[in-house]
């Protein structure tokens, strides 16, 4: 969007390193007391940690790249 | 937002039949599902100031990017529903079920932008009744804004209550709980930042669908040993191979499961639906006059096909990956059931041997489910139900709660943007010309937000009715289909015939409207009248839509042709803007030649017909 103020990407950012945050916390949890949900399919592959990564690594580069006021 | 004109929705009254939720929440997830709503709130409050004016409220100051806009108008398209709805059609149809993604959109996103766009951009107009008005004139303008006005506020609606619905099968949550609490956060948003905070909602939950679906066909692959285990294990789980072929099996009604012949997909398809839905369907056109020029606005349906063309890959891999995936608790494999046959199995009643013998389960399976009707242990689930049923298989805590996000995100912007294109065309359409046409313009900002609570609650109304009237759900949903046929053939015969008159205009919208009523009409009370419509014996269900549209794009064509002919046409100085012929359009900047939409028209079309050959 063209003009000041902050951008729907900001917005987007800041959504994505909280999600980001909070389930690759939960994946370092799972990963150190070794409990993991019944029922849930590949625990092995540790999808909360890398997935969580992912999604924190593109909220910091979003939130930093869109952040209110940058030129 | 019901959308693809004819998916197989899923139908909340028939998902509500059954006992146990499908995914229990956990407290991570809740949180996770709490700050989305945190979110779209403060998107709203933050919004309200910038959508004082009516040209900022409606239409969002007409200064999206190409990006946002076209983010915004394919995410408006992917609807909860939608993506629930097809995957259970991946799952009982295979791989036809992505015609609905690629030829019925593809061609039509890339003539909205090459074509089309110059024309809405060019004239100014707030709505594409608008743009009626100024080809046709009143009438013709008065006739679509109220269809269309009817007809999003009942999409809304029924949307509400089935979300509800399915908030209930999957997570057991009371029905009105969901429907408050998502009418409440839609109507604060929306109100607040009108278009602006609708399309901001729209691009995030695109982000959504994204992050918390992706994962499933990812692992899901994984699991399945890729691409030749999950072909091997297919065609060994349903003894043919006709899952992963679109064109092969369709020089026939009865040769593919669809009972659809390829002449229904390419004209009815591909042009009279699609082409109908893409091009004239306000609710996703707003979008891109939203844009902040016109080079943007031709680039955002091109950017938007990309997606568009990606969006199998989250809804239609699913779906056949449950094909060879889903388990039951004993580990043999889970097979899925069309619904009716889940509500003949609901306790108490009494026809579920006749529905089970219907299907395509083993004798030995349909023994088990009888002998568990009438216990807890029952668990029958219907194809619509494949999406969830994946998301639990592979989603922990945390995850699962971004993958019921992204449908709670789904459902939530449908709604917004059926009730902000209800809003605008209530205001620009209706109430200007018709009630108050002196009004300033903070009074018609007032308006279209009084008219967003009001449409909120006629459509929590309407959302009640239908949870006590199921067979209304079936024909509401048909509405869609049933108006953007006639609405296209006249739009493009205004757009591209100058010679198209007024009353021409008028006359063929509102016969073309009658005529496919009476089709559907005709058709729902003697089924066996399906084979005239779509000149097979063998056609199936999913036929009807794509024939109906096609003779009533044709029909509505026809009358517009004859009463043109006899009456006046405008002077060719009055159509400046509105018909091809007629118009100069204006010579856009020179820009680099990888912002040329051309360029990037072109590249779409080659990745159209890439993915059309490899899954022939």
């Amino acid at each position: 969007m063209h003009g000041s103020g902050i951008q729907i990407w900001f917005f987007i950012g800041v959504l994505l390193l909280i999600y980001g945050l909070l389930i690759f916390g939960y994946g370092i949890f799972e990963l150190a007391t070794g409990s993991y949900p019944i029922g849930v399919q590949l625990t092995s592959m540790h999808t909360p940690i890398w997935w969580g990564g992912l999604l924190t690594a593109l909220g910091v580069l979003y939130c930093v790249k869109f952040r209110p006021g940058r030129a | 937002m019901i959308v693809n004109c004819v998916a197989h929705f899923v139908s909340p009254a028939l998902l509500a039949v059954n006992a146990s939720p499908l995914a229990h929440l956990r407290l991570l997830d809740m949180i996770v599902i709490a700050v989305y709503f945190g979110m779209v709130i403060w998107i709203g409050f933050y919004l309200k100031g910038r959508s004082k004016t009516s040209e900022e409220f409606f239409m969002a100051g007409r200064e999206m990017t190409a990006w946002i806009a076209g983010l915004s108008f394919v995410s408006a398209n992917l609807g909860s529903l939608e993506l629930m709805g097809w995957a259970g059609s991946a799952y009982q149809y295979g791989i036809l079920a992505t015609h609905w993604y690629w030829i019925g959109a593809i061609p039509a996103m890339l003539f909205l932008g090459l074509v089309m766009m110059p024309f809405y951009y060019v004239s100014k107009t707030h709505s594409v009744p608008g743009y009626l008005f100024l080809r046709y004139g009143e009438h013709a303008r008065v006739l679509a804004a109220f269809s269309f006005a009817l007809e999003m506020i009942l999409m809304s609606g029924v949307n509400m209550f089935a979300m509800a619905v399915v908030m209930k099968v999957v997570l057991g949550w009371s029905l009105t709980f969901s429907i408050l609490v998502s009418a409440f956060a839609v109507t604060l948003y929306v109100a607040l930042g009108g278009l602006r905070s609708a399309i901001f909602n729209e691009v995030l939950q695109f982000v959504l669908i994204w992050g918390g679906a992706l994962l499933v066909p990812i692992l899901g692959m994984i699991q399945a040993g890729g691409v030749s285990g999950l072909k091997s294990q297919i065609i060994k789980n349903m003894g043919t191979d006709s899952y992963f072929h679109m064109w092969r099996d369709m020089g026939s009604f009865s040769a593919n499961p669809m009972g659809v012949h390829w002449t229904g997909i390419v004209f009815g398809l591909g042009f009279a639906i699609s082409f109908g839905y893409w091009t004239t369907d306000f609710l996703v056109v707003q979008r891109v006059l939203a844009a902040h020029n016109l080079r943007a606005a031709r680039m955002a349906p091109i950017i938007g096909s990309f997606f568009k063309m990606a969006v199998p890959f989250i809804v239609i891999l699913p779906g056949l990956l449950g094909l060879v995936l889903l388990q039951n608790t004993d580990g043999s494999r889970r097979q899925l059931v069309p619904e009716d046959t889940v509500k003949a199995c609901m306790p108490m009643s009494s026809d579920c041997a006749a529905s089970l013998k219907k299907t395509s389960l083993t004798a030995e399976v349909q023994q088990d489910v009888l002998n568990q009707k009438d216990t807890p242990q029952s668990e029958l689930h219907s194809y619509n139900e494949v999406l969830p049923l994946m998301m639990a298989r592979y989603l922990g805590p945390g995850l699962l709660g971004l993958g019921i996000t992204a449908l709670i995100a789904g459902f939530m912007s449908g709604m917004a943007g059926n009730i902000s294109a209800f809003s605008t065309v209530w205001t620009y359409d209706l109430y200007k010309p018709l009630i108050n046409k002196k009004g300033s313009d903070s009074h018609y900002v007032v308006v279209g937000r009084i008219s967003i609570v009001a449409g909120v609650i006629v459509s929590i109304g309407a959302g009640y009715l239908v949870q006590h009237a199921h067979g209304i759900m079936d024909y509401v949903q048909a509405l869609f289909s049933i108006f953007i046929a006639p609405l296209l053939a006249t739009i493009l015969l205004g757009m591209f015939w100058k010679r198209a008159t007024a009353p021409a205009g008028f006359l063929g919208l509102l016969l073309g409207i009658v005529f496919s009523v009476s089709l559907f009409v005709w058709v729902h009370l003697n089924p066996a009248n399906l084979k005239y419509v779509a000149l097979s014996e063998a056609a199936k269900p999913m036929a009807e839509n794509v024939f109906r549209a096609l003779w009533a794009c044709l029909f509505t064509g026809i009358v517009i042709f004859l009463v043109s002919m006899v009456t006046k046409a405008k002077p060719v100085a009055d159509l400046d803007g509105l018909c091809y012929s007629c118009t100069v359009l204006p010579k856009e900047e020179p820009v680099p030649f990888y912002k040329n939409v051309w360029l990037w028209a072109i590249l779409a079309v080659c990745i159209f017909a890439t993915l059309n050959i490899l899954f022939w």
